[in-house]
């Protein structure tokens, strides 16, 4: 057991969690934010993407104690202009990037840090910048157009 | 403005972009118990002992249960007699994977350590995954009450032998429509509390009011006490229809433990629990004349079924059945089929269920028909096609009449969006250049049958049926809330919904939510699949809100001292026509409508509700043209998809947006069962060797290609809508376009077929004449 | 999913790390990134009871010149190698096959250690580096080994290092030939590679042919003697001893490997 610290999405968090904890279940049953979600066992799917020190990482393969002392953000943490909304949230809105919405919290996260470090993607950057990212509903198409109408409007704010 | 039509966006989104959606998982009461299966590791195997002694001792274990603990409980709902499927196995476990005992602990954590210390004994058996296997003599029979492994048999009333001797030319063909396994990104899951009051339990479903009705029977618990709840559920396709163990025994731990309990499976659960899909054997015949005409089709199907025959499974033969003339005018059809189990994961409805596969097999004749009369492919479509005119059109199956259609007018318009000329000239460039890749063109003119559907034909098919629900109560400030029978999982009900009835009700989008889900507080409904959300509870809304607003103009004339019939709704208020400034708003009557002073006198307070059974005469039938150009690499042989080209005639459209997104989504499915897909077994022992998200391939954003969509129009006049559905369509229309694309790439080698997925090493044997 | 249950040791010097592992013994494994073994310990194919994690030893990490080669910390991620300029400038075959690593979430957490310590035959580092003439340097209780690539990979997930090395640095000799190149063949995008190859002046190594990076010996020996690149790359398959499993059969993993030569050695030749 380890006391594990934090800060997720500028809110300290402090929890005495088994060694083995995942960062995904502290996120999700820790500090009981149920944005991020899982969708696999094996790291392919990318549904539990999350920002740790602001690079988009799997949180089923970073255990919690990895990310001691660390900044984690994930959906919940996001913000903007549009009606609170984020421009990567509001381009999802827009160009119909959701269906179900499972995979989506963890496309908008790999697609805020795509963004925020390459403000100008092309189409085949974006499909690249997400491979690690499987969504079963949308077929991709109106994923990439998100990201570019986001790209577009404000960035990976 | 009229919303039907517009690219209206989603209510749904803001909540869930922003994390505050609720998928089971994400629902966790005080005191949640977490419950793991224990699954067999055999394939077919006699349960010898189970030794838990070692379990119980686990920290956090809560109790650990096995068959013996359910005994006086029925057999899952829905199964054939001598078939059916126990909440968790008994004597005997017939797949790999198949749950044999329960552990709940404290949390997830705990359970996990829990699992693998339950021992058990097996005695092995000899498996068997195909169907050929399962249907060779001295197979091992799965259900020792019956000597066969044969469920179901439906054999030809006709083989049709003096039509293909009449015939110029015949030839035939053997498809393999692989397995696939669904792969929601959420897997199944539930969180059930039953407490003195009763029973809530939220499920991922697709159906929750079958499952209600289905549970409560079981539970033996009337149906008053009995609450399931569809949250948000991430993505079905089919698979979420069924009726999962977990389901039913969830309620009773929580019951018996007095605490909420929660399943929710780990991706290698799901991958082996979770019902497959498709795994189809179709043995064809076809006559055809030297113009490319079609005489005569014969297709003898075998449908592997898994280990038990799901109520969905059993049904998908049938469909295919029903749907294997296609698009085409073919004077003699004949088909047959037998349900098959093995010991593999069970096979249910995915996607298109049993029209993908009959899509498939006829679009792959005609293009076999067209190797053979050296006709191009677009011709020999064009001289089969069922005109325009000729609907409504009775094909061999009385139960299925076709609507409406205009295949000629999707295949030109797809043509058109192609540049088949175009396509045709850099084909033949390429072949002449070796170090081009090769070009493959291939075509696929499908139609489907949706809008689940009509009572008279879908008694059999248990919850496929039939109609649905939906009822409107205007609040006293005159927003609407709109309660219907068929839950989303990701089509964007609430949305289309709204639209249709703000059009009728002249009540602003905003001011309507809709709800469903929830036994609670729908009354009835059937659920999402077979491509039924718009044509059958889009009709639905639209009755109810024209039945209501007959009433609301009843109030507004009341108030306003004029003529009923002058009465029109704009913009959330009641005007009279001609007379500018005489208005009353939505607001006005939804308030009168409680109060029975101020009303009309042979209308009641709270009169301003109308709740609407939508009944079908007839399904619907969705219809397109796809075409695929593929790039074949000649050292490699690696498949890639330069141009995937989708015409659809859904009939009228709700909002483009949302009837994209569903078409992207459904080529993208059947891009992944063309090209990547594919559930495999070690023949010898049944073991699953596909069973995770490493070896089982969903390509992702680099591995798909854009779509370029278009649309044609013929309205369906089945339902006030005019719309047919397109929810499964691209599943359906797309697989055949990709293969087709890649025989025809590879014609120059002699090759007549390749099974699916087309992998880069099938395409690089083909190339060098191996099979 | 869920790993067994284990002790988290966090270390921050190489003394701290080594010590750690004298004393924990078989019992201990070390923690990078944890792209490699997390997975294994997920699905419970790995249960060390101790992970001593090596992450926060900040002298491991970064990228610096030392003469005629570049040293990398051993924690240096995909990422970083990835974007690197030193990397483009004295190594680029290094940063293309880092950029082919996984997926973006995979690249900024997996390190160049973690990955070559893992000895994965498939591994696109130990691939590339085995061809740049790599050396990896372990720590272990006896003093530090300087290990040249051509000894480093033993087997099927072993490599060189004893259960109480920590691999430091590794050390990329200047390329001496600007003829490179990395080829890898996927069945999807974030997949391992099928087989992949890469080329540096006259070294040419195969990935997942094998149980190890293998030498594609008679391929340089051919090229050597002059012959071109055609007939060199039918060599390719020689003394490889591939798998054969859901996505590839041995055979077509023996074709694959002679495409990916013949291309790699193309796209080495045309470099200025």
């Amino acid at each position: 057991m380890t006391v594990v610290r934090i800060k997720l999405n500028g809110v300290p968090q402090q929890h005495d969690v088994e060694d083995r904890t995942l960062l995904i279940h502290y996120i999700r049953e820790n500090a009981r934010l149920t944005g991020a979600h899982i969708g696999c066992d094996t790291s392919n799917c990318g549904a539990c993407t999350v920002l740790l020190n602001g690079k988009a990482v799997k949180s089923c393969t970073v255990l919690a104690v990895q990310a001691q002392d660390e900044e984690v953000t994930t959906v919940e943490g996001l913000s903007g202009d549009f009606n609170g909304l984020s421009p990567v949230q509001e381009g999802f809105r827009q160009q119909h990037g959701l269906q179900c919405g499972y995979c989506t919290p963890g496309m908008v996260m790999a697609s805020t840090a795509l963004l925020r470090e390459n403000p100008d993607p092309n189409e085949d950057d974006i499909r690249h910048a997400l491979e690690g990212n499987i969504c079963r509903c949308t077929g991709y198409e109106m994923i990439v157009n998100s990201v570019r109408w986001a790209a577009e409007n404000g960035g990976g704010k | 403005m009229s919303l039907v039509g517009a690219k209206v966006l989603r209510k749904e989104d803001p909540s869930l972009l922003t994390g505050r959606g609720k998928f089971v998982d994400d629902l966790s009461p005080t005191n949640t118990a977490f419950a793991q299966f224990v699954m067999s590791d055999q394939a077919h195997a006699n349960i010898i002992s189970i030794d838990v002694s070692e379990t119980i001792k686990m920290p956090g274990v809560l109790g650990v249960w096995t068959a013996a603990d359910f005994i006086s409980f029925p057999n899952l709902p829905g199964g054939m007699t001598d078939f059916e499927r126990p909440v968790l196995a008994h004597d005997r476990v017939r797949w790999a994977g198949e749950p044999v005992a329960i552990v709940v602990a404290e949390n997830r954590y705990q359970a996990a350590d829990a699992v693998p210390t339950v021992l058990v004994e097996y005695e092995t058996l000899d498996a068997v995954t195909t169907v050929e296997q399962a249907t060779a003599p001295n197979a091992p029979m799965l259900f020792e009450t019956r000597n066969s492994n044969v469920l179901t048999k439906v054999p030809m009333l006709d083989d049709l032998e003096k039509h293909f001797t009449k015939s110029h030319d015949r030839a035939s063909l053997r498809i393999v429509n692989q397995r696939c396994a669904v792969v929601p990104i959420e897997t199944v899951g539930c969180l059930a509390d039953w407490t003195l009051d009763g029973l809530t339990i939220w499920a991922t479903t697709q159906a929750p009011h079958h499952l209600r009705n289905k549970l409560a029977s079981w539970l033996d618990t009337p149906q008053n006490l009995c609450r399931v709840i569809a949250p948000d559920v991430g993505g079905g396709f089919g698979a979420k229809i069924v009726w999962y163990p977990e389901f039913f025994v969830a309620p009773l731990l929580s019951k018996w433990l007095r605490r909420p309990v929660k399943f929710m499976q780990t991706r290698s659960e799901a991958m082996v629990q979770m019902t497959h899909g498709r795994d189809q054997v179709h043995e064809i015949e076809v006559g055809f004349e030297k113009n490319g005409k079609i005489n005569a089709l014969r297709m003898v199907i075998s449908q592997n079924l898994g280990a038990y025959g799901d109520p969905t499974g059993l049904g998908l033969a049938t469909l295919t059945g029903w749907m294997a003339a296609g698009c085409y005018k073919i004077p003699h059809v004949s088909t047959g089929f037998r349900t098959v189990v093995t010991n593999t994961t069970p096979v249910a409805a995915y996607r298109g269920a049993g029209r993908p596969e009959a899509t498939f097999s006829i679009e792959r004749i005609i293009d076999l028909v067209a190797l053979k009369t050296n006709l191009d492919p677009v011709k020999v479509r064009q001289i089969n096609f069922i005109q325009p005119n000729e609907f409504p059109y009775e094909t061999h199956n009385e139960a299925v009449v076709y609507d409406s259609g205009d295949f000629p007018q999707a295949l030109d318009e797809c043509l058109r969006l192609l540049d088949y000329d175009a396509a045709k000239a850099q084909q033949a460039k390429n072949l002449a250049d070796k170090n081009a890749p090769l070009i493959g063109i291939g075509f696929s003119c499908w139609l489907e049958i949706a809008g689940f559907g009509p009572n008279g034909s879908l008694e059999g098919f248990g919850h496929l049926a039939s109609w649905e629900s939906a009822q409107i109560r205007i609040a006293p400030d005159g927003s609407a809330t709109i309660f219907i029978g068929s839950s989303p999982h990701g089509q964007g009900h609430e949305t289309f919904v709204a639209q249709i009835a703000s059009d009728e009700l002249g009540i602003p989008f905003d001011r309507i939510s809709v709800i469903h889900g929830d036994t609670a507080t729908v009354l009835q409904g059937i659920g999402t699949m077979g491509s039924r959300g718009v044509p059958t509870v889009g009709s639905a809304v639209k009755v109810a809100s024209e039945r209501l607003m007959v009433r609301a103009k009843k109030i507004a004339a009341h108030l306003l001292e004029a003529a009923e019939q002058d009465i029109e709704v704009k913009d959330n208020a009641f005007n009279v026509r001609g007379t500018p400034g005489k208005k009353v708003s939505w607001s006005d009557v939804g308030l009168t409508s409680f109060q029975p002073l101020r009303l009309p006198p042979e209308l009641q307070a709270g009169t301003l509700e109308e709740r609407l059974f939508h009944e079908s005469p007839n399904f619907s039938y969705p219809s397109g043209a796809y075409a695929c150009v593929v790039e074949l690499n000649r050292k490699t042989g690696k498949v890639k998809i330069q141009k995937m080209v989708v015409v659809d005639d859904c009939g009228t459209v709700i909002n483009p947006l949302l009837a994209e997104g569903q078409v992207h989504g459904g080529v993208a499915q059947g891009i992944a069962q063309a090209l990547y897909e594919q559930v495999s077994y070690d023949t010898s022992t049944g073991q699953p060797i596909t069973a995770n998200l490493i070896d089982y391939l969903i390509p992702s954003a680099p591995d798909l290609p854009n779509y370029i969509a278009g649309r044609i129009t013929t309205l369906c006049p089945n339902n006030p809508l005019g719309a047919k559905g397109i929810g499964e369509s691209g599943a359906v229309g797309s697989p055949p376009a990709v293969v087709n694309a890649v025989v025809n790439a590879l014609s120059s080698f002699g090759v007549e077929h390749i099974d699916m997925p087309v992998t880069s090493e099938k395409v690089w044997h083909a190339m060098n004449g191996r099979k | 999913m869920i790993p067994a249950l284990f002790t988290h040791v966090p270390v921050t010097t190489v003394k701290e790390a080594s010590d750690a592992l004298l004393h924990y013994g078989d019992d201990a494994k070390l923690l990078a990134g944890g792209h490699s073994l997390l997975p294994l310990m997920k699905l419970r194919l790995a249960t060390p009871a101790v992970l001593i994690d090596i992450a926060r030893i900040s002298d491991l990490r970064g990228i610096r010149e030392d003469k005629n080669k570049l040293v990398v910390g051993a924690l240096t991620t995909h990422e970083q190698i990835e974007n690197s300029t030193l990397i483009s400038k004295y190594a680029p075959l290094i940063g293309a096959a880092a950029k082919l690593v996984g997926d973006p979430q995979v690249r900024n957490r997996g390190t160049i250690g973690g990955s070559v310590a893992h000895g994965d035959a498939a591994s696109d580092l130990s691939v590339a580096l085995f061809a740049a003439n790599a050396s990896f340097v372990a720590t272990g209780p006896k003093g530090v080994r300087v290990i040249p690539a051509v000894d480093f990979f033993l087997g099927f997930w072993t490599t060189a290092l004893n259960q109480d090395d920590v691999l430091t640095e590794i050390h990329i000799p200047f390329a001496q030939s600007p003829n490179w190149s990395y080829q890898k063949f996927t069945s999807r995008s974030q997949d391992w590679a099928v087989v992949s190859v890469a080329v540096s002046g006259s070294n040419i190594i195969l990935g997942a042919m094998g149980e190890i990076p293998l030498r594609a010996a008679k391929c340089e020996e051919a090229i050597a003697s002059g012959a071109d690149l055609e007939q060199a790359s039918n060599f390719a398959d020689e003394g490889t001893s591939p798998s054969s499993d859901t996505r590839a059969s041995a055979d077509y993993r023996r074709h694959l490997a002679k495409v990916l030569v013949f291309d790699a050695l193309t796209e080495a030749k045309q470099r200025p």
